[in-house]
This record gives structure tokens, C-alpha cells and sequence, in this order.
């Protein structure tokens, strides 16, 4: 009885060392600076400040009186908005596709998978001489046809949607793979069974496929949002966040307020209220995922 | 009869032709982008702004590339992203594996809780820390330095990511042979280190692709944080390199394919393990 006690609690020492660099790390580099974030959002930190006093809410207050800031939110719920039905129509087409086995499928896979490896700058910087206004390559093609292209990237209209459209092609591949993943694992009874009951295709997908897969479909959804709040690299590369502000995103905003204008407690108040977007929207994910796909305990 | 089949078979060629032609299509969507990179940084200046397009250079040229390495410091920004990159693998695999080892097969107080606060590191992701990061940073003088891109990672969202991944599969091991390992008087680290670590090691590439693909996209981060030439990352150095040459598309894409022809090579030689573990960790993530 002694002896196993005394087992357990070496047990217990090689636990905490065996957790302990990654715990002190986690607590130094994300725990700390996560509340150093909302304690300098209380702040009126600034370059032009000498002084840093607690200031309560007022950097809030601010913020939700602050026109551009509707306008972030506006912009990324935009993003969102266009990325996500276009990204599930696209991949569970591609998927569907691109499941079975046939010859040369794997080329094709590739081929979709393969923006998914380039960096976002490379992607971001590339798609931007194609929408250049003059001798950008869709143009190029438009003016062939007779038509003349816009200016894609400085207009106040255009600059998110083709950001949109870049952002999409780069991902296609990956929730494409993910689907074809879980497509495969739908028991091919159902299938057959519903091919002796005479269903074509199509009903095949909406009334097997689809549910089958509905866990990964919600998943892939929520994971693609929280992508949505952090873009920042496609925005840049592209557009600058202009033409003027018109493509403006959270952690745009957030880099100008706080690495060009040095205005650390605003800016902090803007992570906070991105942190608490992404907080929410990670617990329903595991909580969806706890539900549904990976029987974690 | 006859004709019955004959019609289905026909049928099925039809569709067969489809299909390739409906992938072929989006094959070529997909893949046409590259090829313009490509193809622009072989071309003259004046040949990028000819109309109508030239589809194939003529003549080639290496010039863009030559202007690269000779004017410019691509050779070292890809230099740091690799070393970069590699350190950061090398600690989340280090760091992740054991702390997954232990919450799944120690047992220790707390180690639920402990679990998911580790776990809350991915709500936490940079975008969100970097102000503060940036200010103790510079603050320890060591803004312009790389620790900062080394060190964030393998504790941040990465690292919280690497645990939970490397928890799931030591939970697959089977505990006797961690009971056989003690009974012959073997210690934690000994028996995670001689007998579990091996049984990881497609989790280990996963989580190494995963992690070293994100030190190398990463782009805010050097951005804040690097003010010298010297110390650039690729798509930092690319970035700023494409808004000095402005509408010199041939040098900005010679720059774009030097920056994505490394990583090109390693996922055409892997690439089905890169889909599985991206498509696993895009899930999971």
C-alpha cells in the first residue's frame, strides 16, 4: 500500500515536469500577454502620451462610437458572409468530384491542393498583378472580348470581394481534402441501398451524403470564421486596407492603431473584442466537436 | 438487350469525358496562376507590358533572378525562414510530445484542468497577443532579433495545438507497455523517450508539417517586429521587395517564385502526407 503511494507520487513529479516547459511557456507568451492586452485597453497608452493613466472604458466607449470600427466589422462580416457559402458550395462539389478513384485523380487533387502550400504573401502578391488595372491578366482577357475590366483593387466596392475571391481559391483545397475525407467514411450500404430503391445521384447526396457529413460540415464552418476574423496578410499584400479604408479588417485596424500610429491602448481595446469573437466561436467548436465527430473524453 | 447495354456503356463514357473535362478545367484554374508567376519572371521588362500578353517569354531571361540574389538578400531571407521555421518544429515536437505524453499517461492532480488551460492557448492566437509581445520585446531589446518568431509559436497556438494532437494519439498506446517499461525499472523519460516517442512518429510529421508551413507563412509577426534587411523573413523580405519595384512584375514575380519553389519541391515529394496532416490539423485546429 505504501509502496504504491509512494509510485503515484513519483508519478505525479515526472507529470508536472513532463507539462511544465510547455505550461510556463503557455503562461509567458500567450496567458500573460492575453491579460496584458485588456489591462492596456484600460489604458490611454500612446506614443504622444507621456503619462499612462487607467482610463476604465473610455477606449470602448470610443470604439463603439467609432465609425471606421463599423466599418471593420462590417468588412469582415462581409468577408465572412461571401467566403462561407461559396467555400461549402465549391469544396462539397470538388469533393464529391474528386472522391472516387479514377485515373489520374490524384494530379487533380494536387492541383487543388497545391495554393493551399503557397505562402499568403506569394498568393496575395501574385493575385494582385492578375487584378492589376492595366495589363493584369483578367483584364488582359476582358479587353479581348471587348470589355473594359474595372479597377478592381482601388475600388471601394471591389477591394473585399476580390480579397474574398483570392482567399477562396487559396483555401478550395484543403476543406475539398477534409471533405473527401469524410465522404469516404459514409458506409457504401447506404449507397447501395438506396441505388436498389432507384435514388440518383443527386437525392443520394442531399439525403446521404450531406447528413452524413453534417458534423464536419459545421465544423469546417466555424473553423473558416475564425479564419475570416484574422485575415490580415491577403488584405495587405492586396489592397493596403484601401482604396482609403474600404478594405479595413480587424487585425488591420488593429496594426495600424497599435504599429503605425503606436496608440497601444486602443488598439489593445480592438484585440480584446477579437479575442472574446474568437474566444466564443473556439468553445462552440469543441463543444461541437466534443458532441459530434472524435469521441474525446 | 444488346442495346440496352450498349446505351448504359455509352452513357457511362459520356460521363467519364465529363468528368475529366469539369477537373480539367479546374485544374487549370488552379494551376494557371503558377504558371504566370513563373513564366513573368523570365520575361524582360518591356515584354511584361506588352499587349496582347506574350502567353510564352521570348526571349527568357535569368536577369530578374540575377537582380534577386546580386542587389537583393533573397539567399538570406530564405535562409532565416528555413532555420526559423525548422527551430520552431523541432521545439513544438519537443515540448508538445511531452506534455501530451503526460496528460495522457500520468496521472497527476490537476491534470484535467491543467489540460484545457494549455488547450485555451488556441484562442489566443498572435493576432491578438502581439501588442503586448511587442512592447516586452523591444523593451528586452530584442525586437530586432528572431527569438521572438522562434519562441511565440512553440508556446502559442501551435504549441496548444501539438499537445492536444500529441495527447490523442498517446491515448491510442496501449498502458501496458508503459506497465512493462516500469516494471523492468525504466523511468518516464526513459520509457516516453525509448518506447513511445518511436510509436509517434507519423503524429510527429503531421504536427512538423503543420507547424513549420505556419513559421513560414507567418507574416505579422516578422512584420512588427523586424526592421533590418538583414533579419527579413521571405514573405517579409517579398512583401517590401514588391513595394520597392511597384509595377516591375517581372522582378516582384521572379521574388514570388524564388519564395514558393522550396516548399513546392517538398510538398510534390510528400504530397499525400501534407493533405492528410493539413486536412487532419484544418479539422482539428
Amino acid at each position: 500500500m505504501k509502496s504504491k503511494s509512494k509510485l503515484f507520487g513519483k508519478d505525479q513529479l515526472w507529470g508536472y515536469s513532463f507539462i511544465s516547459p510547455m505550461l510556463i511557456g503557455f503562461i509567458v507568451i500567450s496567458l500573460l500577454p492575453i491579460i496584458a492586452t485588456i489591462i492596456i485597453s484600460l489604458t490611454n497608452w500612446a506614443m504622444l502620451n507621456n503619462q499612462v493613466n487607467f482610463i476604465g472604458f473610455e477606449n470602448y466607449k470610443k470604439l463603439f462610437a467609432d465609425p471606421l470600427f463599423y466599418k471593420v466589422a462590417k468588412n469582415t462580416i462581409l468577408f465572412t458572409v461571401l467566403l462561407i457559402p461559396s467555400n461549402l458550395v465549391l469544396t462539397l462539389g470538388l469533393a464529391s468530384l474528386l472522391k472516387d478513384n479514377f485515373k489520374g485523380v490524384g494530379f487533380f487533387r494536387t492541383a487543388v491542393f497545391t495554393p493551399v502550400v503557397t505562402t499568403v504573401v506569394v498568393w496575395g502578391i501574385l493575385w494582385k498583378y492578375i487584378f492589376q488595372t492595366d495589363n493584369g491578366l483578367v483584364n488582359t482577357l476582358l479587353s479581348m472580348l471587348n470589355i473594359k475590366g474595372p479597377q478592381w483593387l482601388y475600388n471601394a466596392q471591389l477591394a473585399i470581394p476580390v480579397a474574398v475571391l483570392v482567399t477562396l481559391i487559396k483555401g478550395l483545397g484543403l476543406n475539398t481534402v477534409i471533405f473527401i475525407g469524410a465522404m469516404k467514411d459514409v458506409p457504401a450500404m447506404y449507397y447501395e441501398a438506396s441505388e436498389i430503391d432507384g435514388a440518383s445521384k443527386l437525392r443520394q447526396f442531399f439525403s446521404i451524403t450531406l447528413p452524413s457529413i453534417a458534423p464536419s460540415i459545421f465544423l469546417v464552418t466555424i473553423i473558416t470564421m475564425i479564419g475570416s476574423l484574422k485575415v490580415f496578410a491577403q488584405i495587405d499584400t492586396l489592397t493596403e486596407g484601401g482604396p482609403g479604408t474600404s478594405s479595413f479588417v480587424f487585425v488591420y485596424y488593429i496594426y495600424q492603431q497599435a504599429f503605425k500610429y503606436y496608440n497601444f491602448g486602443y488598439a489593445s481595446a480592438i484585440s480584446a473584442v477579437l479575442f472574446g469573437l474568437i474566444m466564443i466561436l473556439t468553445i462552440i467548436q469543441w463543444k461541437l466537436r466534443k458532441r459530434w465527430v472524435y469521441h474525446e473524453n | 438487350m444488346r442495346t440496352e447495354s450498349e446505351k448504359a456503356r455509352r452513357a457511362k463514357k459520356i460521363k467519364k469525358v465529363i468528368r475529366y473535362l469539369v477537373c480539367s478545367v479546374i485544374a487549370v484554374i488552379m494551376l494557371f496562376p503558377f504558371y504566370w508567376m513563373f513564366t513573368t519572371s523570365l520575361k524582360t521588362y518591356g515584354n511584361v507590358m506588352k499587349f496582347p500578353p506574350q502567353w510564352w517569354p521570348n526571349p527568357i531571361t535569368l536577369d530578374n533572378f540575377i537582380e534577386l540574389f546580386s542587389r537583393h538578400n533573397f539567399l538570406r531571407y530564405l535562409w532565416n525562414s528555413v532555420y526559423i521555421a525548422a527551430l520552431v518544429s523541432l521545439g513544438v515536437v519537443i515540448v508538445s510530445s511531452l506534455a501530451g505524453y503526460a496528460f495522457a499517461k500520468i496521472r497527476f492532480k490537476g491534470s484535467n484542468i491543467l489540460f484545457l488551460i494549455i488547450l485555451s492557448g488556441m484562442m489566443m492566437p498572435i493576432e491578438v497577443t502581439i501588442i503586448p509581445l511587442f512592447i516586452a520585446l523591444s523593451k528586452l531589446n530584442l525586437a530586432n532579433s528572431h527569438l521572438g518568431l522562434i519562441i511565440q509559436p512553440i508556446f502559442g497556438y501551435c504549441g496548444a495545438f501539438g499537445t492536444f494532437l500529441m495527447r490523442q494519439f498517446f491515448i491510442t498506446v496501449p498502458t501496458e507497455l508503459i506497465e512493462a517499461g516500469k516494471i523492468d525499472g525504466a523511468s518516464h523519460l526513459r520509457i516516453f523517450s525509448k518506447i513511445v516517442l518511436p510509436l509517434a512518429s507519423s503524429t510527429i510529421a503531421t504536427l512538423v508539417i503543420f507547424t513549420f508551413l505556419q513559421s513560414w507563412n507567418d507574416y505579422l509577426l516578422p512584420l512588427v517586429l523586424l526592421n533590418n534587411s538583414k533579419t527579413y523573413t521571405l514573405p517579409l523580405g517579398l512583401k517590401l521587395f514588391a513595394s520597392e519595384m511597384g509595377v516591375e512584375w517581372n522582378l516582384v514575380m521572379a521574388g514570388a517564385t524564388f519564395s514558393t519553389i522550396p516548399m513546392l519541391i517538398v510538398f510534390f515529394l510528400a504530397q499525400r502526407k501534407f493533405m492528410e496532416s493539413l486536412a487532419m490539423a484544418g479539422l482539428k485546429g
